[in-house]
């Protein structure tokens, strides 16, 4: 039958194009050679993980490939749970130590820190500008009530971030939930920490950010540090492994290479000194030698990772 | 407005002088929704035309549930999958969670719906009299459908474009499967995506004209077959 014949023609033709399109797809990367990491945002948003990702891969060769999902702490304590990734990259002490105790991950080594930053419009609608963050907060909650122009956008996402957020709300002597019932000042973004930083500005609104990423986001914002100094501000950012035992598919070697590679004395040289070039101040610091600034142990900064045998 | 306008200078000269990182999202992107589309047409069609010319027990029901399937919000897709391919879900064994190939599964399931579906009314609009027509000439059943397939061609054709739009615009399905890593699994809308939360409004612009780009070859492309 002749008519049947063009449409196969253009079948045919058509099947061809898309196979040969899609070639290069079935080309994967061995599995083996792939570090799959969970991050938060923040290492991601400041351009720290494309500086140490292609670096690791130098240093190891082999063809080895560092990929990385930003999702923030919540949501990559989640994959890590379900054997979704190799390796966590998070700050959230809390939450870790639970997720360490449940026996979802192993080796824990922190590797940087910096400060969490309230930051806001520069007119400062609130009056909080240099109190402590506990204070700060509570004033904005206050006024927030009765001016309008006084707003506060969270992260809202189970984030680090946001988690750091609840527990300062507690410190100021709030339930997390009366917050978010609060009223219209108190907005739930549910978005990454560089999103937020936008929302906040074009609000006009106060919100709580890591200071790598508002460093990293500040010259295209109008929004300032209103209040950087206190106990409640500190951040550390550590590395988790998966437990194998949970997810016999995890590539430990290059997780326990990757943690090395963090603790490496060039490494936390890189971290110290990433972003002054561009941003005028270290969007980070290394936490190898300043375990008494962040109260944690030695061990945890710089005892070396083995693979068991 | 100037944004806008700096949005089409940006996407001209990322597209004449082929940035590289833009060519791979770019390429990344057809390769995942033609093969999605390619696998969803060589599925819906002729499960359309099974369910137009076979009488079944609720064939009308299946076929609501097909249209109302139109509508499956394609974060729930990603969500499903996701759910299916993790290490933890039944599929997790495939080491197919944040690839490629997750995220054809998932363009392919997204399109299949409106694929079936809009098969299902290409055939159904053929005049009763062409059908009465073929089937006195005595036509075999294989005669009948393909027959039937030519006579609907435009509109079937049109459901490939439109199974193709929907795909290659989709957003939901591909970051929560892909996961939006670079080099691997970014394509041009959770690029898109990511660079409007960074700020840089102009390369989403730009990513948003090369997409709309892509369409119109397309539909060009679709438009020379059709005329044949």
């Amino acid at each position: 039958m002749s008519m049947k014949r063009e449409p196969t023609y253009v079948g045919i033709a058509l099947l061809i194009l898309t196979i040969f399109l899609t070639t290069p797809v079935m080309g994967e990367t061995f599995e083996d050679k792939v570090l799959m990491i969970a991050t938060t945002t923040s290492l991601d948003d400041t351009g720290l993980l494309d500086v140490l990702g292609p670096a690791f891969e130098a240093e190891v060769g082999d063809n080895v490939v560092v990929q990385w999902l930003s999702k923030g702490t919540g949501v990559s304590l989640e994959y890590g749970k379900r054997g979704d990734v190799d390796l966590m990259m998070v700050h959230d002490r809390a939450a870790e130590d639970a997720f360490l105790a449940d026996g979802y991950g192993t080796d824990r080594r922190v590797f940087a820190y910096n400060y969490f930053v309230l930051v806001g419009p520069e007119s400062d609608p609130a009056g909080v500008a240099g109190m402590a963050p506990a204070d700060a907060f509570d004033t904005i909650m206050e006024m927030g009530m009765e001016d309008s122009s006084v707003q506060f956008v969270s992260r809202g996402d189970n984030s680090g971030t946001h988690s750091r957020e609840k527990a300062i709300w507690k410190s100021a002597g709030y339930e997390y939930a009366d917050i978010q019932s609060a009223g219209d000042w108190y907005i739930e973004g549910g978005q990454g920490m560089g999103s937020t930083l936008g929302m906040a500005d074009e609000m006009g609104a106060y919100t709580l950010s890591d200071m790598g990423t508002f460093l990293a986001y500040r010259g295209d914002l109008d929004l300032v540090s209103i209040v950087e100094e206190g106990d409640d501000l500190l951040n550390i950012y550590s590395a988790i492994l998966v437990n194998p035992e949970n997810e016999p598919s995890v590539n430990t070697p290059l997780g326990i290479a990757w943690i090395n590679f963090l603790m490496s004395d060039e490494v936390q040289e890189i971290i110290s000194t990433y972003g002054v070039e561009e941003y005028g101040k270290a969007l980070f610091n290394g936490a190898k030698g300043n375990e008494d600034v962040i109260a944690v142990s030695v061990d945890e900064t710089s005892l070396p990772l083995e693979i068991a045998a | 407005m100037n944004e806008i306008i700096s949005g089409c200078i940006t996407a001209i000269h990322l597209i004449l002088t082929r940035d590289p990182s833009v060519m791979e999202i770019t390429m990344l992107t057809l390769q995942v929704t033609l093969t999605a589309v390619l696998i969803a047409t060589c599925i819906s069609i002729p499960l359309g035309s099974c369910i137009t010319f076979r009488e079944f027990f609720g064939k009308k029901y299946v076929i609501g549930v097909i249209q109302t399937l139109y509508a499956f919000p394609t974060v729930i897709i990603g969500l499903f999958c996701f759910l299916l391919l993790s290490k933890s879900g039944p599929l997790g064994f495939l080491g197919w969670l944040f690839t490629p190939h997750g995220m054809i599964l998932g363009q392919t399931l997204l399109v299949m719906p409106i694929m079936t579906g809009l098969t299902i009314s290409a055939l159904q609009a053929i005049p009763k009299s062409i059908t009465d027509t073929i089937a006195v000439l005595g036509a075999t059943s294989r005669q009948f459908l393909f027959t039937h397939l030519r006579e609907a061609r435009f509109a079937i054709m049109a459901t490939v474009i439109v199974g193709f739009s929907r795909a290659i615009s989709e957003v939901g399905a591909a970051i929560m499967i892909g996961g939006n890593i670079r080099g691997h699994t970014r394509i041009l809308t959770t690029s898109i995506s990511l660079n409007t939360s960074m700020g840089d409004i102009d390369m989403s612009l730009a990513l948003g004209f090369i997409l709309l780009g892509i369409a119109l070859l397309v539909n060009i492309a679709m438009g020379l077959v059709q005329q044949r």
